[in-house]
């Protein structure tokens, strides 16, 4: 409510924002150190949406629980700085093709977590990340159709509470293996359709910046994977633009239909403006 | 002078809790409340000079005040150093008001283990009475991350009443590598230690009476909570066992322990999980999956597990992935 008109900005500056964002949040956060921070519930998580939603897609209408997605994480997550989230696009009830789905978590200081885009004819029904979740929140997907319609999941998280902050574990170890990938790839499995699932990792802090420099004072700025794609043979399976909700050590697994037999590539470029590339020969799925 | 506000202190603080304990069932004033989470506060001697208070095996609430941790104390010629804070200055006032009964030494240190609430919402006390705050290297930058956010869940955990006047205070000396602090008569040997149950444990050893404080990288009864590397903490059980100390006074469990046998349940525990989560990952289960059943084996045997399994199961997972 305090902070929502940074949002504004978010989606035509969506780095500036960011940054924007994390200033104010940590103005809230530290500014108010003796303050309490009230616990947030499905409904205060729900009026932030409500602010949040015509920053984010305007006036546009937002379609809810028609199937075309479906968003999962546990009730309650059990580590905050990992939450497991899966979301899963139903192409039978989306005809004409899914083009993005964006990943809101209402509470957090950035709460557009990630847009993903979807490659034409990858192929893409499910995808699952891990994110931060600062507090009690919804966790949103909002899938937007070739067409142009908005279609919304929801299901709520309840935090983990206690000593599970949404930081990093070990912070030496992650810069010192920042960048690094790896692909897993896996068979199809005969509960889906012939799409084959791959994971990709990359080592990353995904700072949130909301450290302080404890010589300087001075908050260390955020950094993190803000854009990533991933291909097979050139043609796109998935793009996304992030920001600091998803967790450290950025992870990604999702299906897709493979074309032809050419390599998988991956680019990543951090908010330092390192690029992070990688390629990997598409294995044979045993059939 | 210094010395004289602390025992005023200690002694206000001291009777407040001895006699609202005593008056419980007749008075309804606020001593009596505050004794409704009824801390009482027993330092036990475990060696010449050494006492350390055990917590309960419980997670931080209103009813034990945020005494979960074990706290220590050393006390030599011209000083007194203390082990971690508690969690809450209610706590921390209570340890301080013990040490007053058996010492009239200064507390000149307040070391910090780790970065865990429980073990430093207490740090204001210490502050108060002129202790200077040690900790890991990596500690003041671990309370940047998270310091807004623990004061802000514990808020919701432990309530206002318990919260106030909790700051955060990060330590003002800093152990790089190994760290001497000299009590008169008896030297503390601090070592700062790798990555393991956070990226900031710092160990104790008290070389007097060969008695180690281990922070929470030692576990016992209490599932261990993983906030660090499982790989690191695995390697560094290997650093800890070859400890030559006559007991330890673990972060959570029975105080003191015999070493290096208190190492042994955590692990296993730590072991099995471990075993469970590769296998997972090399079937290609999906983490959210996996963190559901790794570690079962190991319920019986641990206070908390439902509460912390799946949680070590979640960041163990996150780890192993990169193996």
């Amino acid at each position: 409510m305090q902070n929502h008109a940074y949002r504004s900005r978010q989606l035509v500056l969506p780095l500036a924002a960011i940054f924007a964002a994390i200033i104010l949040a940590v103005g809230t956060f530290f500014g108010s150190s003796g303050a309490a921070n009230a616990q947030q519930t499905a409904a205060s998580s729900d009026r932030i949406w409500q602010d949040l939603k015509g920053d984010v897609f305007g006036d546009r209408a937002i379609l809810i629980d028609t199937g075309v997605v479906r968003v999962e994480a546990p009730k309650r997550a059990q580590d905050a700085a990992i939450v497991p989230v899966d979301i899963y696009i139903d192409p039978a009830k989306a005809p004409d093709g899914i083009k993005s789905v964006t990943l809101i978590i209402d509470v957090n200081p950035a709460p557009v977590a990630a847009t993903f885009q979807i490659g034409k004819d990858a192929g893409v029904t499910h995808l699952s990340t891990r994110v931060r979740v600062n507090d009690y929140s919804y966790l949103r997907a909002i899938a937007e159709t070739q067409g142009g319609e908005l279609h919304m999941a929801q299901t709520f998280v309840k935090a983990s509470g206690g000593c599970s902050a949404p930081a990093v574990k070990n912070q030496d170890e992650a810069m010192a293996t920042m960048g690094q990938m790896k692909l897993r790839q896996f068979p199809p499995q005969e509960t889906m359709t012939k799409a084959q699932e791959l994971q990709l990792m990359i080592r990353h802090p995904n700072n949130s910046g909301l450290q302080r420099n404890p010589l300087t004072q001075y908050f260390i700025p955020a950094h993190f994977v803000q854009k990533l794609s991933i291909s097979q043979a050139d043609r796109p399976i998935l793009s996304m633009e992030g920001g600091i909700s998803i967790s450290e050590d950025p992870n990604f697994r999702f299906d897709f239909t493979a074309h032809g037999t050419g390599d998988i590539q991956v680019e990543a470029i951090d908010t330092d403006g390192k690029v992070f590339r990688n390629q990997w020969p598409l294995e044979a799925t045993g059939l | 002078m210094p010395i004289d506000r602390t025992r005023r202190k200690l002694v206000n603080g001291f009777a407040c809790t001895a006699v609202s304990a005593a008056m419980l069932p007749c008075c309804l004033g606020r001593a009596a409340l505050a004794a409704v989470g009824g801390l009482e506060f027993k330092l036990r001697k475990v060696a010449d000079g050494v006492f350390a208070f055990q917590g309960v095996d419980e997670l931080m609430s209103v009813a034990n005040q945020g005494a979960i941790s074990n706290l220590g104390v050393v006390v030599g010629t011209d000083a007194v150093a203390v082990i971690d804070s508690g969690g809450s200055l209610i706590e921390a006032n209570a340890l301080i008001a013990a040490i007053g009964k058996i010492s009239a030494k200064p507390v000149r240190y307040l070391i910090n283990t780790h970065m865990h609430p429980d073990h430093i919402f207490g740090n204001a006390a210490f502050r108060e009475i002129g202790a200077t705050i040690v900790g890991h290297r990596n500690l003041p930058r671990a309370l940047e991350a998270r310091g807004a956010f623990y004061l802000q869940s514990f808020r919701e955990q432990i309530g206002d009443t318990l919260m106030k006047g909790i700051e955060i205070i990060p330590p003002t000396m800093l152990v790089d590598d190994r760290l001497q602090l000299d009590l008169g008569g008896r030297m503390l040997e601090l070592q700062a230690r790798k990555a393991a149950h956070t990226d900031n444990d710092l160990t104790v050893f008290d070389s007097a009476t060969r008695t180690l404080f281990a922070g929470d990288l030692v576990f016992i009864g209490s599932l261990p909570t993983l906030d660090g590397s499982l790989l690191g903490w695995l390697r560094q059980m290997d650093a800890l066992a070859a400890i030559g100390a006559a007991r330890v006074v673990p972060g959570h469990g029975p105080v003191p322990a015999d070493w290096p046998e208190a190492l042994t349940a955590e692990r296993r525990y730590f072991e099995v999980l471990a075993r469970d989560i590769r296998k997972a990952i090399a079937d290609g289960i999906p983490l959210s999956e996996a963190v559901k059943t790794a570690g079962a084996s190991e319920r019986g045997n641990w206070h908390l597990f439902d509460d912390y399994n799946e949680r070590n199961a979640t960041a163990a997972f996150a780890e192993l992935e990169w193996e």
